[in-house]
């Protein structure tokens, strides 16, 4: 009796507690919620306990007495500060981020108008900073030490280091003003706009879909210089990442190993230390993602460019509360929400982490 | 340096084979061998120090401003509104007849500033948070770190910017906006050494002899996550920059007629096409500096991380 | 089994890294020769015993270089082979074994597919084929349900099994030599016989020649036909193995001696180095440098 409860005890404490299905489904869900609301809880304190007083934030200081005092009321100032906290969660929740001064529609419409915008800059970005960068990071890395390392270096360290809004007039100054190669600010030529219905708001979609192959044709060379001068920043960092992945993996036993059994060195690098350094990027590209959504603010008003960036610029310069928390509410979002899935990718993509 | 031991003022030879010897005597001659390897290797490193070259000459013009510059970069001449670069403009005047040479020398001081305010806010915080909660664990630690992630896990830029919009635009609350959203890598950096050296002897050591905690962490742990968090701010200097320059693009950041080099770039945005020299020669400035720092970051790392290193 | 005809034959052998603080010579002018034999390799860590196995493969670190008279193999001469030429024999003539299956294999690639790749590399098999054959070999170092084992990652198996694992990667292209660089010392005690026992089975059945690098010098005398003491990058004596006691040399019976023996109560002997015991050789040859 006894021996049989001791093995019942041993049984179960060799079992994992919490089972291994609930770290891994429950882990990840609880983090996104605990960031959610710091999220909520610091732009909360920045819209409505910083400014002096929110509701001038908010309704500007044209605004009538009426409004004023029902505006007070709406916030619920009256109330304590806890309670205005539950209040503003459950708004963000269910997307009420209240009216925009600037263009008088709901907050959230303005934002889902104005974020396919950055979502296409950002994405053309990204995947251009991958595909230049990480050649170059595994290049520099194999040749270390010679002058095609020092070049990627060179490289990179000026993507790191170049202010972009002046990289973009620049370029804009260079291949707009000088050489004319390529179209100005904005989205589409003028006599473009509206042409083409947005169904999914990223105009190259849209005029694929569309048929409209001279729309699409223009949207690409408008967006060449804007998301070259975005990707500066994601093909720098992608590039030395990689390069110092690259490194720590080659210096790793198991390609000793590839070498051995006689792997020529594309084999070597490729098919055995590249597939351990890709496991790795997964979080950079989700992370570089993430800040070229959020990058995109300088870039976006340098080439007047109708994102979710501008958008908040242009709001706050007019003092319209609501939409600058809206905006960083929605951009927060994309953060966690990014970072959630990269997670998950890399999840699948390491044998060890499954 | 005065307690140098006797063999160093010895024949250099003598002095180098003691730097280099495989089995150092002493703690001392362990210490200065380290120092001494790390000084060849930082010196031999050009990328390191073109970066060192940067910086220090960054010091040494914002140090001088007064004596390079005629005025103070505030100074409007009217008359000699939007001079090209010439002999007595060397980088040509702005808008308002402003000489841009002199602006960039003053504005290198407000550059400084910042890096400087925000690393003296960052630092200490983020040594705090990450020591104590890598040193106490438990439910400290949970706490502390959760607070870090949620700040790591921020869009920076636009935290920064409606930290602004929120408290009004300024120089010192752009500062505010960016020690913000820069100090959570350097709690995580700070717990990650921290843990390291919790358990390590002489840890024991001082917590056997009675130390306390506050003495433990400031005397024994902060100063040997010190060099992981000089590389980090190296490396984070450039950013921090290049955010104060983009806020004060925005003109969220230091207020006219401060010689901000960001907000020099704003000003002179509309004359990009006919006067192009008014918002590139700021730019050139940020780059170069932000270069700089970035340089001498790589170096440092370089030199005190041998994981990175040539060969 | 026939010892007399030499499968290698290594003249002269240095091995000299760039460091910071100078040169090191990790090898100094090693000479020996190998036929279809077992032969220990023996010495304290540092002594240039890794690094003899390495540079038999051209395989020395990025920051070493390896000059010989020569390394005779097969009619070639491996320190002056270029880089195409040494793919062709390693892994298919000589194959090495490394200390620890944790590291020694691709922690993201599947065990089967990592055995399949080694076969594949030298006969351009099939994939299927190759599958097939790994999962033979995986049963030649008896591993049970090798079907099963072949689609598990690096991480899902036992260091013993992982080190059969190994050998079975490193086995399958039929190689004539196997360098064994401390195959059993990352393993538990209790799995390092089976391992042993294994191995020995498979370099015995092939014929091949087997260089077993070790710093364990009772084991090497059990294991190996013939014993090389390794000290300061120099082969100090050769010995048979079974006349390891007769060891003439106060090294060897310095690594003799430092082991505790249940029998005795004398106090453990310290080692004793001499820098006398160093050859005063003056470098490679010029010239020789590939």
């Amino acid at each position: 009796m006894a021996d049989r409860q001791s093995e019942e005890t041993g049984g179960a404490a060799s079992r994992p507690f919490p089972p291994a299905i609930f770290t891994k489904i429950f882990r990840p869900v609880f983090t996104v919620v605990l960031t959610f609301r710091g999220l909520t809880a610091i732009t909360f304190i920045i819209g409505r306990v910083m400014p002096a007083d929110p509701v001038l934030a908010i309704v500007g200081d044209r605004a009538s007495r009426d409004v004023y005092e029902a505006t007070y009321i709406q916030l619920g100032l009256d109330k304590p500060l806890l309670e205005q906290y539950r209040i503003y969660l459950t708004n963000v929740l269910s997307g009420e981020f209240g009216k925009s001064i600037m263009t008088t529609r709901d907050v959230l419409d303005d934002l889902i108008r104005f974020f396919p915008a950055t979502l296409e800059l950002a994405t053309v970005a990204t995947l251009a900073g991958i595909f230049i960068g990480v050649p170059m990071g595994v290049l520099a890395a194999v040749n270390q030490g010679r002058w095609i390392d020092h070049l990627v270096r060179v490289i990179g360290l000026f993507g790191y280091s170049v202010p972009i809004f002046w990289l973009g007039m620049v370029t804009l100054l260079i291949f707009y003003g000088w050489l004319g190669w390529l179209p100005g600010p904005g989205r589409l030529d003028v006599f473009y706009d509206g042409i083409v219905e947005p169904d999914t708001g990223i105009i190259l979609l849209d005029a694929a879909m569309q048929g409209e192959w001279e729309i699409f044709r223009n949207a690409l060379h408008h967006l060449v210089m804007p998301a070259s001068i975005l990707a500066t920043f994601a093909l720098a960092y992608i590039a030395r990442m990689t390069r110092s992945f690259m490194l720590d993996q080659l210096n790793q036993e198991y390609v000793l190993t590839a070498r051995v059994k006689g792997l020529s060195p594309l084999a070597v690098i490729w098919r055995h230390a590249f597939r351990n350094v890709l496991v790795q990027l997964i979080t950079i590209i989700g992370l570089t993602y993430a800040s070229l959504l959020e990058g995109s603010v300088l870039t976006e008003t340098i080439f007047a460019w109708p994102g979710i960036g501008q958008y908040i610029t242009t709001s706050l310069f007019n003092a319209d509360m609501n939409a600058v928390i809206g905006g960083t509410v929605v951009v927060g979002i994309c953060f966690v929400g990014i970072n959630l899935i990269s997670d998950g990718l890399y999840r699948l993509a390491d044998p060890r982490a499954r | 340096m005065a307690e140098m031991s006797p063999q160093e003022t010895a024949t250099p030879s003598r002095a180098r084979a003691w730097l280099l010897s495989s089995a150092p005597q002493s703690v001392m001659q362990a210490r200065c061998q380290r120092l001494y390897l790390s000084a060849r290797a930082f010196s031999h490193n050009p990328i390191a120090m073109a970066g060192l070259l940067i910086i220090l000459t960054l010091l040494f013009v914002a140090a001088l401003a007064p004596l390079i510059t005629s005025g103070d970069g505030t100074s409007q001449v009217l008359r000699d509104r939007l001079l090209p670069p010439g002999a007595a403009h060397w980088f040509g005047t702005d808008q308002l007849g402003r000489d841009i040479f002199d602006r960039i020398i003053w504005g290198s001081r407000i550059t400084l500033y910042i890096v400087t305010l925000v690393a003296v806010i960052v630092v200490p915080v983020g040594l705090l948070i990450g020591t104590v909660a890598g040193y106490l664990g438990g439910w400290v630690d949970a706490i502390l770190m959760r607070i870090t992630d949620i700040f790591l896990a921020f869009p920076r830029l636009i935290l920064a910017l409606a930290f602004v919009s929120a408290l009004g635009p300024g120089l010192e609350n752009a500062v505010l906006a960016i020690a913000l959203t820069t100090w959570s890598p350097f709690a995580r950096i700070a717990r990650a050494e921290t843990l390291t050296i919790r358990n390590a002897e002489h840890i024991f050591a001082a917590r056997s002899q009675g130390a306390s905690t506050a003495r433990i962490l400031l005397h024994h742990v902060t100063p040997l996550c010190l060099s992981s968090v000089i590389v980090r701010l190296t490396l984070d200097m450039a950013g921090i920059i290049l955010t104060a320059a983009g806020l004060g693009f925005l003109g969220l950041g230091a207020q006219p007629p401060l010689p901000e080099w960001g907000a020099m770039i704003s000003d002179g945005r509309q004359y990009l096409l006919d006067q192009w020299w008014v918002p590139t020669v700021p730019g050139v400035a940020i780059l170069i500096v932000s270069m700089g720092f970035n340089l001498l970051g790589d170096g440092l790392r370089d030199v005190l991380d041998p994981r990175s290193g040539v060969g | 089994m026939n010892t007399t005809a030499s499968l290698l034959e290594v003249e002269n052998l240095w091995v000299r890294f760039r460091t910071a603080t100078g040169t090191v010579d990790a090898v100094r002018g090693v000479s020996f020769s190998l036929g279809r034999e077992r032969l220990g390799l023996v010495g304290e860590s540092g002594s240039g015993k890794s690094q003899t196995g390495r540079a038999i493969l051209g395989l020395t670190a990025g920051n070493g270089r390896i000059s010989a008279d020569h390394i005779r193999f097969d009619g070639l001469d491996l320190a002056r082979a270029g880089d195409r030429e040494m793919r062709k024999i390693r892994g298919a003539r000589i194959s090495m074994i490394m200390q620890d299956p944790r590291y020694s294999l691709n922690p993201v690639i599947r065990v089967g597919e990592q055995i399949a790749e080694a076969y594949r590399v030298h006969t351009g098999a099939g994939r299927w084929e190759a599958r097939r054959r790994a999962i033979e070999m995986l049963d030649r170092v008896r591993i049970r349900d090798a079907e099963k084992v072949a689609n598990l990652y690096p991480h899902e198996v036992s260091g013993g099994m992982g080190q059969r694992i190994m050998i079975a990667m490193m086995l399958i292209p039929d190689p004539d030599i196997l360098i064994a660089d401390e195959p059993t010392s990352a393993l538990d005690v209790t799995v390092r016989l089976q391992v042993l026992a294994i191995l020995d089975d498979m370099v015995r059945e092939r014929g091949m020649g087997l260089i077993f690098i070790s710093h364990d010098l009772n084991l090497v005398a059990s294991f190996c036909d013939r014993v090389l003491v390794m000290y300061g990058g120099q082969i100090m004596e050769t010995l048979d193995a079974s006349r390891l006691h007769e060891a003439e040399h106060p090294y060897t019976r310095g690594l003799l001696g430092c082991l505790p023996d249940l029998r005795s109560n004398a106090d453990l002997a310290v080692m004793r180095r001499d820098p006398a015991w160093l050859a005063p050789v003056g470098g490679p040859r010029p010239g020789s440098t590939p």
